[in-house]
């Protein structure tokens, strides 16, 4: 039924409906960040005509690799991504040219005299015997745990109210996967699920170094510090479990099992608005309108982009209801991590590492993340920042020239809403800091520097349209997680404006290369 | 055959509450306390010659009316009179009081925020809501989740019902308001830094934790989900001092022929066949007992009354893990006469209630941070109470007694540990403070008792001198508390009861978790139960 | 005199009318409506309320939250807010109209005054500040301030009223139609004037600044002298609004905001307001929970009841026999009707009870002893009360 509010255009309503549905867009997704191709990807190959919308001029979004400094390339995201195995099978990513890396980046904790601990999936070294041991026994049991959760961070969380048996099924089924633990492991489960890194940390190791580093996976990414009780636990047991992949040839792949099914992928096409319209029964989204001025209709919207950006921006809030724009604002979305790219004439060279290969982290104890985490609180960059380092071109050369090197670092904790205002010298002040603290672990740095590239919270958001320039499109924390995420009237990746559903990282199971938003959302969408 | 039937360690409010219970069905019952006087932490005693000092709680809120009535405490000499509005010191000349009527409120209020005056409402019927939720399960004993026992499964069901019947919204909503901090909650509702501030510090008290970390939104509404006559959130005083209420529970005990213990501290647990049989005590006496209840906090318990090899494997270490921290110090005062505070229109508002030196959010947070470093802030929030001002019993005629207490204190200094000295200058950053407010109150000081947690251990045996015996999060609240598996009261030895705040509901004059274990011991002993289930004020 | 108040902060604020109506108040009756002072009575309800009906009278609605809402946004953002079309409201015109949360339910009505494109009043009982930012929230043009402090308001009501605004010199004002606003110059300033009110009689709504509350005042009671006019309180209004079958926010319905229990609050169609929801607009809060509230009919009834004999029904609960088998709904408000003589009611009752016996039960004390008695109820369909003359334009002189 045409809408009544408008019964003059009920003629061109009418006409309008039937031209659009003559040649249409099943669905248009925005933004070509990975999930929004895995969700192209297997709607294509659902036989959906998709038409991807790119604002950047490639693909990727946080993923995309791009060059910083003329010869040298790096992406936001990490360079390795432990991406769902599921998706790679499903979308044959291997024959698009993704393989699995054979082991998993190690971990290490970076201590200035050289002594490091290396943390690899199954062992630990540069650590007393007692603290291997509880290693062992820890990450069995964090092992046991993630297998637990694993089959529910891939699948849709239902609402608690008003839903069929078949949906209750699920909340029985994770009952009954952590009844399967045994009492012991479920005591233990129940009570640390919330635990903030550092008591989980202090209750089993001796060592500062081991327990940083142990905690870094709990924290970076979200507004958390290891004294904070939350999410620290569960967002370990999210990130571990599956293979890591090159992060470029992930996101190539991803393009080539997309475009290979059938979706179109257009890049340089900001959308700049959902459309909305009357429909039989209140406002359904139509289509979108891009920054060019041209809408393209579709039967369906799907937004890849954070929900902030995607309700408030794109649809409006006059057309959403007024609890659920504001559940929406509320959520926190500030990201705290910045991301230094640096531009090397050679390779770094570490106290005490042969080669600067795995993730390096420069956290000597939970208390600098703490009190780095302090700093930010308040609106300021730490004094003391902790830091990520790689250099991922001692993996894939092809990011710089030959013999030279890129380095890649995340910087936490550098607040999106900076007290003073963000300024040039602010970024460069944090920035220069963080060369400093890498100075001291890796002397001789500062002269291989040719070139750098900086990139704050709101320069994340500027550039990659990602509110707050929140990695995961806002807080992996209990209040913004399953079928809350990002509310609850938007968790099954439908959204209250029938037509226009999410596919992001804002929604269940959360952020991070995992392309499991995109894989929940297509398979809600085919339901 | 054991000359008791059951032996209660400690005679705080909550052991002493179990012990009337018991005595109640008939049990013949002794408490013992190593200290020469009873309370625990609720405890009034004469530390300045005419001034009574209730030296660690201070108020109360949380005490369950249904106990008070059925123990006809008020027949044992206890009256608990309502505080009437507060005060709030911000960090310059704000002040932000509230009064005993929603009119007057909403207009001091609306002085500070017009949004604010409107959006406390909404606030205060959200935590009301929540609180009658939590209040519902106060007297409750927790199911365990690993059992599928009748009762437990029955208890579930009742709790889903009681979830259900909030609607889902609200279920998201409870969700969330139990996982994030005091200030995002806040956020959600408030502009005004003043009105934040005054609404967070109940988040921070007692706790480990800052207005910023998750999980302080729910310490939040540890503290306001008590009442005086069903008004939610009220707090008040006991007359006489909080030694008042510890005293009446102890008089209601041996009207019911229980017996107290003075200078009776237990050097340990006597344990046969994995069996607790009673307990040895440090003057060399042996008692016997079927039962043995301690309302130690859990920590202490399990590392230092009981022998390491007496408890199954995995115990001792959860004992240790325990998170029972000290964050709070107490100063109190003796005065020569009643404070003046700056700006305040009439003195006479402090004599309604408490006033609370919150300054800012961020204030408060960063006394925070130097906790966290091992230090305290020379800005603290402090919580202060005149008692005297209503209760002419605690101070000499003419004179008053101030309870201040101070958030944070930290239980071990980066530099080394307590001295004298050290203790001296943090009661100076809380007396300085004061002074700012009230100019010339230094002179008014007679006397000053300043407790860190380490005097506050030493003295009452609260680990850390943790108010809570265990910080109240979510991996040590309810079923989880004091560990997952133990949440029933019963501990791994057989006849080894718990009946203090470590357990479930935790911390605050409640005298909840005393019953609580009162009524699974009688089930044990297949008893008649004589525990009330349910407060009995209908919301 | 020179002393000052050390309790000034915890007292009620003032109406600008307080100084005149303080004279008038003889039994020192006062309560307090969102922090104002504010009149229960000022010599005899009963006195008042006839005044309401027979001449004229002042009700004080300083106390109400007044709203500017001014900017490109403001319709939108009001047209999103309330379950009506805003974009119908007329400039110079006003609109009654309740606004809901996303599940629908009210959360408060009130009255929307449209002064220009882009410049509307919102007056309402209770503060609102709160959800009127939320409602903003996403909208770039559009301010909203709180004027209620600054914006007095003074409501003259009965069938003299449009004699009394004659006799002042507001010229024309016969010709405003209900729900009109005219503006007057007056003392330099401008007198606005709306065609509305809470009594269901003829009535008009005087705005000024705070400034010149009292001339105002004194212009109005100089003119009403000699057409009967005295102020009236809090209870002649509820007797007035009642008869009307106006509904009274905190005693018919619950703001949704404010309940602490599941659904204690009320839907549009429960309160019999389906006539505000605007289902042919596209969009509002809270649409998609009021189509679905349609779909499935409503689950509560606020109906008028007619009950029989004198006693009147404040807090009674409903039942469907004589012999209190299944109670069905509860009083919201009640009294004596003055006017029609009847013993009049609105109730809350569960839909499906309302074609079946209802039987209210009724406590009354005689000589201090409490009586109680079941009586039987008729649900009526139109307002106790509807005066022609309430919404006759030229209004007749009396």
């Amino acid at each position: 039924m045409p809408p009544r509010a408008a019964p003059s255009s009920v003629a061109a309503y009418t006409l309008t409906v039937w031209i659009q549905t003559l040649d249409r867009y099943d669905s248009i997704i925005i933004g070509a960040g990975h999930n929004g191709l895995v969700c192209a990807a297997y709607l294509a190959r659902a036989g959906h005509r998709v038409l991807v919308l790119e604002a950047a001029d490639t693909p990727g979004g946080l993923a995309s690799t791009r060059e910083f400094h003329p010869g040298f390339r790096a992406a936001p995201a990490h360079h390795a991504s432990h991406f769902s195995d599921q998706v790679a099978e499903d979308l044959e990513l291997a024959k698009h040219g993704a393989e699995p890396l054979a082991a998993a980046a190690k971990v290490i904790g970076l201590d200035t005299s050289g002594k490091h601990v290396v943390v690899e999936r199954n062992a630990v070294a540069g650590v007393s015997a007692a603290d291997g041991k509880a290693y062992d026994d820890f990450a069995r049991t964090l092992g046991r745990f993630a297998a637990t959760l694993a089959p529910f961070w891939g699948r849709t969380i239902p609402r608690i109210g008003n839903n069929s048996l078949g949906e209750m099924m699920t909340f029985a089924q994770l009952g009954l996967n952590i009844r399967r633990l045994g009492k012991a492991d479920m005591h233990e489960f129940m009570r640390i699920a919330s635990l903030p890194a550092r008591d989980l940390m202090d209750e089993r190791f001796e060592n500062d170094l081991l327990k940083a580093a142990l905690s870094w996976d709990g924290l970076i990414g979200s507004k958390m510090a290891p004294r904070s009780p939350n999410s620290a636990v569960l967002m370990m047991l999210y990130r571990q479990g599956r293979n890591a992949y090159r992060t470029a040839r992930l996101v190539d792949s991803l393009v080539a099992a997309a475009t290979a099914a059938g979706a179109e992928i257009r890049t340089g096409s900001p959308v700049t608005r959902v459309q909305v319209e009357p429909g039989a029964d209140g406002l359904v989204a139509t289509g979108v309108e891009l920054g060019s001025g041209e809408t393209i209709p579709a039967r369906r919207v799907i937004s890849s982009a954070d929900p902030k950006t995607t309700f408030i921006d794109l649809v409006g809030a006059r057309h959403l209801d007024i609890g659920f724009t504001n559940r929406i604002g509320r959520l926190r979305t500030d990201g705290f991590v910045a991301k230094l790219h640096l531009a090397l004439s050679g390779a770094p060279c570490f106290t005490g590492l042969e080669q600067a290969t795995g993730r390096l982290l420069v956290a000597p104890r939970m208390d600098a993340i703490e009190f780095a985490f302090d700093d930010a609180k308040y609106g300021e960059c730490s004094a003391e920042p902790v830091l990520e380092v790689t250099v991922p071109s001692l993996d894939d050369p092809t990011l710089a020239p030959a013999g030279q090197h890129v380095m890649s670092a995340h910087v936490m904790f550098v607040p999106y809403r900076l007290k003073a205002g963000w300024t040039d010298e602010a970024r460069a002040a944090i920035a220069d800091r963080a060369i400093d603290t890498l100075e001291t672990y890796a002397p001789g740095l500062r002269e291989l520097i040719v070139g750098s590239e900086f990139l704050a919270p709101p320069d994340l958001e500027e550039r990659y349209g990602v509110a707050g320039g929140h990695w995961h499109h806002g807080d992996f924390a209990m209040d913004q997680m399953l079928m809350m995420r990002p509310t609850y009237e938007a968790a099954q990746y439908r959204t209250p404006l029938p037509g226009l559903w999410l596919c992001g990282a804002g929604s269940h199971p959360a952020g991070d290369l995992t392309g499991l938003a995109g894989h929940n959302a297509a398979k809600e969408i085919l339901r | 055959m054991s000359a008791y039937d059951a032996i209660i360690i400690g005679a705080g409010h909550n052991g002493l509450t179990n012990a009337a219970y018991l005595a109640k069905a008939g049990l013949k019952v002794v408490v013992v306390e190593k200290n020469d006087y009873i309370g625990g932490a609720a405890v009034s005693r004469e530390l300045h010659e005419g001034w009574t000092y209730s030296n660690c709680s201070y108020v109360c809120s949380m005490m369950r009316q249904a106990i008070h009535r059925d123990l006809e405490l008020s027949n044992h000499g206890l009256i608990l009179v309502p505080y009437l509005g507060t005060v709030n010191f911000g960090d310059g000349d704000e002040r932000l009081i509230s009064y005993h009527d929603e009119q007057a409120t909403y207009n001091e209020l609306k002085r500070h925020s017009v949004h604010d005056a409107d959006a406390m409402y909404r606030f205060q019927a959200d935590l009301t809501r929540y609180s009658q939720f939590i209040r519902k399960t106060l007297l409750r004993t927790p199911p365990e989740p690993t059992s599928l026992r009748p009762r437990d499964i029955r208890e579930f069901l009742w709790l889903a019902k009681q979830v259900w019947s909030m609607g889902e919204r609200e279920i998201y909503e409870y969700i969330r308001f139990f996982t994030i901090s005091a200030a995002d909650f806040l956020d959600d509702y408030f502009e005004n830094d003043m009105i934040k501030a005054a609404m967070a510090s109940p988040g921070i008290i007692g706790t480990a934790l800052g207005v910023q970390s998750p999980g302080s939104a729910y310490i939040l509404l540890h503290h306001v989900m008590g009442d005086v006559d069903g008004n939610i959130g009220a707090w008040g005083l006991a007359r006489g001092g909080m030694g008042a209420i510890s005293k009446a529970i102890a008089s209601a005990c041996e009207s019911f022929g229980g017996e107290i213990r003075r200078n009776a501290g237990v050097k340990q647990v006597l344990v046969q066949d994995g069996k607790a049989v009673g307990v040895a005590l440090e003057n060399g006496d042996e008692l016997r007992a079927d039962i043995v209840v301690s309302n130690l906090d859990a920590r202490r318990t399990f590392t230092r009354i009981i022998d390491r090899n007496d408890l199954p494997d995995g115990i001792y270490e959860k004992a240790k893990n325990f998170k029972i921290r000290g964050s709070s110090g107490k100063v109190n005062i003796a005065l020569s006469g009643l404070p003046k505070f700056t700006g305040l229109p009439d003195n006479r508002y402090i004599n309604r209630g408490g006033q609370a030196f919150t300054g800012s959010m961020e204030t408060m947070e960063r006394a925070y941070d130097c906790w966290k470093r091992g230090t305290w802030s020379d800005d603290p929030f402090i919580e202060s109470v005149i008692p005297s001002a209503w209760d002419p019993t605690v101070a000499p005629p003419g004179k008053h007694w101030m309870s201040n207490f101070i958030q944070y204190c930290p239980p071990e200094l980066a530099d080394g540990p307590w001295t004298p000295e050290k203790r001296d200058a943090f009661g100076e950053s809380v007396v300085s403070k004061l002074e700012r407010y009230s100019p010339g109150f230094r002179d008014l000081i007679v006397h000053m008792e300043v407790r860190t947690p380490h005097e506050i251990e030493n003295e009452i045996g609260l680990t850390e001198g943790n108010i809570f015996q265990g910080e109240l999060t979510i991996d040590q609240l309810f079923f989880n508390r004091p560990f997952p598996g133990y949440g029933q009261y019963r501990m791994p030895l057989k006849n080894l009861y718990m009946c203090g705040s470590s357990t479930h509901p935790g911390g605050g004059v409640s005298a909840a978790c005393g019953a609580n274990a009162a009524r699974e011991i009688l089930m044990d002993l297949k008893r008649p139960n004589t525990v009330p289930e349910d407060d009995f004020y209908d919301e | 005199m020179t002393q000052t108040d050390r309790f000034a902060g915890e007292r009620p604020k003032l109406s600008p009318f307080h100084e005149r109506q303080a004279e008038f108040n003889i039994r020192d009756a006062w309560g307090v409506w969102n922090g104002y002072k504010f009149a229960e009575r000022y010599y005899d309800a009963e006195y008042e309320y006839f005044c309401i009906r027979n001449q004229c009278g002042t009700y004080d609605v300083c106390p109400m939250q007044k709203y500017e809402i001014k900017g490109a946004d403001a319709e939108a953002m009001l047209n999103r807010l309330v379950t009506r079309d805003v974009q119908k409201l007329g400039i110079n015109r006003v609109a009654y109209a309740v606004w809901c949360t996303d599940e629908g339910r009210i959360i408060d009505d009130g009255t929307i005054f449209r002064l220009a494109e882009d410049h509307f009043i919102l007056k309402c009982g209770s503060p609102c500040s709160a959800w009127l930012r939320k409602a903003a929230f996403g909208f770039a043009d559009v301010t909203i301030t709180d004027i209620s402090d600054t914006l007095a308001g003074l409501s003259l009501q009965g069938p003299t009223s449009c004699a009394v605004l004659k006799k002042m010199g507001l010229n024309g004002i016969e010709n405003a139609k209900a729900f009109d606003i005219m503006h007057f110059p007056f003392e330099g300033d401008t007198l606005r004037v709306s065609r509305t009110g809470f009594t269901g009689d003829l009535g008009y709504e005087l705005w000024i600044p705070r400034a010149l509350a009292l001339e105002l005042w004194d212009a109005v009671y100089a003119a009403g002298e000699d057409y009967g006019i005295q102020p009236y309180g809090e209870e002649a209004t509820n007797m007035a609004r009642m008869e009307a079958g106006f509904i009274m926010p905190y005693m018919d319905f619950a703001e949704a905001l404010k309940t602490v229990h599941f659904e204690h609050d009320q839907t549009p169609y429960e309160l019999q307001l389906g006539w505000l929801v605007d289902l042919d607009k596209p969009h509002f809060s809270g649409r998609a929970a009021l189509v679905e509230e349609k779909r499935r009919g409503p689950k509560w009834t606020l109906a008028r009841l007619d009950i029989e004999g004198n006693w009147p029904a404040e807090g009674s609960i409903i039942y469907d026999t004589e012999a209190c088998k299944k109670d069905i709904g509860y009083v919201t408000s009640a009294m004596w009707s003055p006017t029609v003589k009847a013993n009049i009611a609105l109730a809350m009752i569960r839909t499906e009870h309302l074609d079946g016996d209802i039987w209210v039960e009724i406590y009354k004390s005689k000589d201090l002893r409490p009586y109680r008695r079941m009586a039987q109820a008729e649900v009526r369909t139109k307002p106790f009360w509807t005066p022609a003359r309430a919404r006759k334009t030229p209004p007749a002189d009396y």
